[in-house]
């Protein structure tokens, strides 16, 4: 049964996989998210991330104290069109994309 | 996890420490502890670009590489787990007539040393990648017998062969300090950085909340806490920590020139197989190549990077590869960026690694300093630290590799380094 349900639909990945996923050992979110690859297709986690935090949760007792470390660029971009930005994103204007865009990505040092 | 006796305790649970425990073990020294501060894949054995080549400037670095190569051709079948090995080759290309002259002078040893590697003009790139635009491009260099591969499994399949032959694997578990005496570490304190439920052989059955199946039961589960402290004594210390090395010398006093210098890195949506080999650009530290799961995965060099380490993601690393890319295969403008990661290159002041014992310490080895190719040097470079760590034999590449080559001025040269 659980090798038909599918918890992440970008990347095929079933309730089974995940479950023995958590029983070969990977009993954080990060290293489950590594290990099935759930969330790192194309809607990067938005649809699957909370059921597999459930399973896990379940499974090991403890819910993630957070998600997983999110991936810019939140919608996926073209490279043309990053490409145009040019001087738009300066180094010196860096910190303010960064800021306006949420944090880009991962506290220092972290994940 | 309780504190105990090891022979060799391995600081960082990256490729290249996770690669020499299992060749320890294999040399029969299984009683063997590596600690990382975080998960397996954490670090930049989990954040690169899983590029594996021969194509170097320096002899050490080509003959070293060609085993790894050798490697990674068997490693699936040994290890029992696809780590997504193609060889497509790398095809280096230079923009500026210097560059070109240097790429000849290395392409030159590398024939001397048995690789393949051939010159090409730049009509000829077309031959190997027709959706390149060579504009501006002045030589290129390609070699077949370079491939890729999907780094994750890699090290799961290390960590994996290591525990059935006998190596404890602590992660989250950090390293605080060092207990010293006479100018030997004698134990090595940690810490605990997550709780940590280890899973109980008592399991339910029957269907739960979160769907049917086995599951722990959570009440039965032992929980190692946070912030638990200890130390575990030991014969050896082996410093594989990649970027975080300068921070483990320098609690036994050591100062390491070692920088952590960020590199950032991206995937596009997945494409149908049309890329053969790793494009790496030597101008501008432009790189990609096309995943088994047919994402385009590259990087480029961005500078200047925040000092110390720093695995942030910037808008202005996208900009910046995104214009290197679709100049040189303009196709790619279309194409949607998907995610973006980043990591850690440990670099060394001359190109080169920092390699075996070092003075002021008697019992800590050094392995670090492998300028971004540490990952792909991992295969090889676990077996010669094996060997080093077993039998205490300085081999002359370790003698050249060592820390002291900086005080006494004998510093090494490698050009061939991208990004």
């Amino acid at each position: 049964m659980s090798a038909k349900v599918l918890l992440c639909r970008c990347e095929d990945v079933t309730l089974a996989e995940v479950e023995h996923a958590i029983e070969s050992g990977q009993r954080d979110i990060e290293s489950l998210k590594r290990f099935t690859g759930f969330g790192t297709g194309w809607c990067q986690g938005k649809q699957c991330l909370i059921s597999c935090a459930r399973v896990l949760a379940a499974r090991v007792g403890e819910f993630p104290l957070a998600p997983v470390t999110p991936r810019p660029p939140v919608h996926p971009m073209p490279l043309g069109m990053l490409a145009s930005l040019g001087d738009a994103v300066s180094v010196d204007r860096l910190e303010s994309v960064g800021a306006a865009g949420g944090d880009h990505g991962e506290g220092e040092g972290e994940r | 996890m309780t504190a105990g006796r090891y022979r060799v305790v391995i600081i960082g649970a990256g490729i290249m420490g996770l690669s020499t425990a299992w060749h320890l073990a294999k040399r029969g020294i299984t009683d063997v502890l590596v600690v990382d501060r975080g998960y397996l894949c954490g670090g930049a054995s989990g954040r690169n670009g899983g590029g594996v080549r021969a194509q170097f400037s320096s002899e050490s670095n080509i003959r070293l590489m060609r085993e790894s190569i050798e490697i990674c051709r068997t490693f699936a079948a040994e290890m029992k787990i696809n780590v997504w090995f193609r060889q497509g080759g790398y095809l280096f290309l230079t923009r500026t007539k210097q560059r070109a002259r240097m790429l000849e002078a290395s392409a030159k040893l590398q024939r001397d040393c048995g690789l393949e590697t051939r010159l090409l003009a730049p009509r000829e790139v077309r031959d190997i990648v027709p959706e390149i635009d060579p504009t501006g491009v002045e030589l290129a260099s390609f070699n077949p017998g370079d491939g890729v591969v999907f780094p994750w499994p890699f090290v799961w399949g290390y960590a994996k062969a290591a525990k059935d032959l006998g190596v404890e694997i602590a992660t989250f578990t950090e390293v605080e300090g060092f207990d010293t005496n006479n100018g030997r570490i004698t134990g090595v304190r940690l810490v605990r950085t997550r709780h940590d439920a280890i899973v109980a052989e008592d399991r339910d059955e029957r269907t739960t909340a979160a769907g049917p199946g086995p599951r722990v039961d959570a009440s039965r589960a032992r929980v190692i806490p946070e912030g638990e402290r200890f130390v575990v004594e030991c014969d050896t210390v082996l410093c594989c920590a990649g970027a975080w090395s300068p921070s483990i010398a320098r609690m036994v006093g050591i100062e390491l020139p070692n920088k952590p210098h960020r590199h950032e890195i991206c995937s596009t949506e997945p494409l149908k197989p049309w890329l053969g080999p790793l494009v790496a650009d030597l101008t501008d530290g432009l790189y990609f190549s096309q995943s088994m799961r047919g994402e385009i995965v590259g990087g480029i060099a961005v500078e200047p990077v925040p000092h110390g380490i720093n695995q942030r993601s910037s808008a202005q690393f996208l900009a910046t590869y995104a214009r290197s890319l679709v100049r040189t295969v303009p196709s790619m403008s279309r194409v949607k960026v998907l995610r973006q990661w980043a990591g850690c290159y440990d670099l060394t002041p001359d190109g080169n690694p920092i390699v075996g014992h070092v003075d002021g310490c008697e019992n800590l080895v050094m392995a670090c300093g492998f300028m971004g190719h540490g990952f792909m040097m991992a295969p090889v470079m676990g077996r010669l630290l094996a060997e080093h760590v077993a039998t205490d034999e300085t081999s002359e590449l370790f003698a050249r590799w060592n820390l002291r080559r900086f005080r006494e001025g004998k510093l090494l040269s490698e050009s061939m380094i991208i990004g």
